[in-house]
């Protein structure tokens, strides 16, 4: 992989999503259906992201009592249900997560 | 305004602007920190270069599409996909910057850059709250400076540390800080779980990823993120189409 490649690409992109709208401030208008969905976008990605890493954390599926990531991951969804706080979401469920994948080892 | 009160005063402003912005910013800073410094740990096991983190750091100013590189690249995924998920993962910043139009518009074209390049979840949330405060936006952008300088110079200095960790502690990759990124993921999305069709977009979405797995290049999370969208997009219009043809009783009376 060549990384200053990987990085300018990176840039482009990132930027380029940043700036357009300021650059022509206030010449182009969303119609309401793409503002709409691009609404969705976030937690679609962010989700997209998650649900592997936490079901199929070793490559292949594993819906389980016994997979840590799973378990503190509905410890995480639950803190934040109630707490509505990224940071405690954060602390909570990595010492979720430590304890159910090293807490039986110990 | 009289041109001898505008003298002495807008370098005075401007500097209760900034501090102001980073000071604004820093319980978002908190958050970030633990993020920065396990990106840069967990860079070279995932592909990246020590150099290559700090770069990225430094020109691309993402926070949680870098994350999903590094996890990307240590997938083994082509150059092609991975920028195009990281178009796809920063265009929420064009809400952001959709809704910041009007604080932007008297602005010269390289104040504009210069907010576009600083525009963050973190910064997004600061300058907004400070815009519904104060009406007065004549020197906010020094505000919106104040707030990005703090982000990134946290940002760029965490990645540093994190690094230097990786260096220190090579089996760091073995503590499960993998995980992190999933549970910070899992604190984004929970507040905008709050009608049907988001559900719906994130139901579609988190089935979907689990189903294109097996696709090469890691092309399954573009698939799965637009899927969702469209699925949670199509249902949010037709349940306004059902509102708008039913008469609602609780409207006032035209």
């Amino acid at each position: 992989m060549n990384e200053a490649l990987l990085i300018f690409g990176m840039f482009i992109v990132t930027f380029g999503v940043r700036y357009v709208l300021f650059a022509m401030a206030g010449r182009v208008h969303f119609p309401a259906w793409l503002s709409t969905g691009l609404g969705f976008v976030p937690p679609a990605v962010l989700t997209a992201i998650i649900v592997p890493a936490v079901l199929m954390p070793q490559g292949s599926l594993w819906i389980s009592p016994a997979n840590p990531w799973l378990l503190a991951a509905l410890v995480a969804v639950i803190v934040a249900l109630v707490r509505k706080d990224l940071l405690t979401t954060i602390v909570i469920g990595m010492l979720a997560f430590i304890i159910f994948r090293f807490g039986f080892e110990l | 305004m009289t041109d001898s009160t505008s003298i002495s005063l807008p370098a005075d402003q401007r500097r209760r602007e900034f501090i102001g912005g980073a000071k604004a910013t820093f319980p978002l800073i908190v958050g970030a920190i633990p993020f920065g410094i396990i990106f840069g740990t967990l860079a070279e096991p995932s592909g990246l270069s020590a150099v290559g983190a700090l770069a990225m750091s430094i020109i691309v100013f993402a926070g949680s599409s870098q994350f999903i590189v590094l996890g990307l690249l240590a997938a083994g995924a082509a150059l092609p996909v991975i920028i195009a998920t990281t178009f796809v993962v920063n265009l929420r910043h064009i809400l952001y910057a959709a809704n910041l139009v009007p604080k932007v518009r008297h602005l010269p074209q390289r104040w504009r850059i210069l907010m576009a390049f600083g525009l963050t979840d973190e910064t997004f949330a600061a300058v907004s709250s400070r815009y519904l405060q104060q009406e007065d936006i004549r020197e906010a952008h020094w505000f919106y400076l104040g707030s990005f300088c703090a982000m990134y110079g946290n940002w760029v200095l965490c990645t540093a540390i994190g690094v230097a960790l990786g260096e220190i502690f090579p089996d760091m990759t073995q503590w499960g800080l993998d995980f992190a990124m999933s549970v910070t993921f899992i604190g984004m999305v929970m507040p905008y779980l709050k009608n049907k069709p988001m559900w719906a977009a994130v139901i579609v979405a988190g089935a979907m990823a689990i189903a294109t797995a097996a696709l090469p290049h890691k092309l399954g999370l573009i698939i799965a993120a637009l899927s969702g969208v469209a699925v949670g997009l199509s249902l949010q219009m037709l349940l306004t189409q059902t509102n708008t043809h039913s008469p609602a009783p609780d409207k006032e009376p035209q």
